[in-house]
């Protein structure tokens, strides 16, 4: 298939991109990220508990690193240099991987981004070498600003995140995605298989999605379902939507009609 | 020696490294990433890195998050 997802010189076939949050279990997360046929997957990067976590099971004995392209996510974060910090953590955990998704938060109850300390991480990040994915908000000359500070893609929201509201803004988004030249991906605010078709019907190169998955009544068959929306999705703006109209237009032709 | 590590007090005899801490803390073979004081250190040299007393240790894995 021709019509691949590059992000950072590396080409996807899926252009869905899912999270290992919220499961119930890591085996469950698996059959669901399996089940997504998504190829990237996030992660977050935690302190170890200590006494805890020896002979635990790991989440990356399940979302294998040799499977899956892993995106380590600096959520959580609420400034520039946490993130940042979280980032090199992250590099040397994974032996020198430099893909990271930057989300520098501006609070706990939006969890919305916050731009002026995401641009100044950017900086930094793009400078030691990372290539950054940043979750982002939905203004159109930010969006610009973060491509032109060299991020790999640029992924605003659609709704806060885990809210499941669907796509909220889809003129921003249209006019994100017009004006880019680097992938846009929704990250945060799908809800069901309809909103991420309509994410990727908008021109979006991919969508990044964890909850509406792990908190699907059967995480397993909603990442399928997704999988399916993406694609559906995808080639239906590479198919051309037909142009909308306020009155009918008979599909059967006229000429013949008896009596 | 007491060391603060992920922000609890660990008491470890000396003299000691980041290896032994490591295996002290039972995590051995775990894909891990250390800060010391700051300064992230990687794996290749947890064995010839001292610890000293009050130094200030940061112990990462990675988990589920999205």
């Amino acid at each position: 298939m021709s019509d691949v997802l590059t992000i950072a010189g590396k080409a996807y076939s899926s252009r869905l991109l899912v999270g290992s949050g919220k499961y119930a279990s890591f085996a469950q997360n698996a059959e669901a990220a399996e089940a997504s046929g998504a190829e990237i997957v996030t992660v977050a990067i935690r302190r170890v508990n200590l006494g805890q976590d020896a002979g635990a099971p790991n989440l990356l004995d399940f979302i294998k690193p040799e499977r899956y392209t892993l995106l380590p996510n600096t959520a959580g974060c609420y400034t520039a240099e946490d993130a940042i910090r979280t980032c090199r953590l992250a590099r040397e955990l994974l032996d020198g991987h430099t893909l990271v998704k930057l989300e520098v938060l501006g609070d706990p109850k939006t969890l919305y981004p916050d731009i002026t300390a995401t641009l100044e991480a950017t900086k930094v990040l793009v400078k030691e070498g990372f290539e950054v994915m940043v979750y982002c908000t939905d203004d159109p000359i930010q969006c610009k600003r973060l491509e032109e500070l060299g991020c790999v893609a640029v992924m605003p929201l659609a709704a806060p995140i885990g809210s499941g509201l669907g796509i909220q803004n889809r003129y921003n988004i249209l006019t994100i995605v017009e004006n880019a030249k680097v992938p846009i991906i929704v990250d945060a605010g799908v809800g069901t298989a309809s909103d991420a078709a309509i994410a990727m019907e908008l021109g979006c190169d991919g969508v990044l999605m964890n909850t509406a998955i792990a908190e699907a009544k059967n995480p397993v068959l909603m990442a399928s379902a997704m999988r399916h929306a993406i694609i559906a999705g995808r080639e239906a703006f590479l198919a051309g939507r037909m142009p909308m109209r306020r009155y009918a237009s008979a599909s059967s032709p006229i000429a013949g009609v008896i009596g | 020696m007491t060391l603060q590590v992920n922000g609890q007090p660990q008491a470890l005899p000396e003299p000691a490294t980041l290896e032994g801490l490591v295996d002290a803390l039972d995590l051995t073979g775990k894909r891990l990433a250390i800060e010391h004081n700051g300064q992230i250190i990687p794996r290749s040299v947890w064995a010839q890195t001292a610890v000293a007393d009050e130094d200030r240790i940061e112990i990462v894995k990675a988990i589920g998050g999205g």
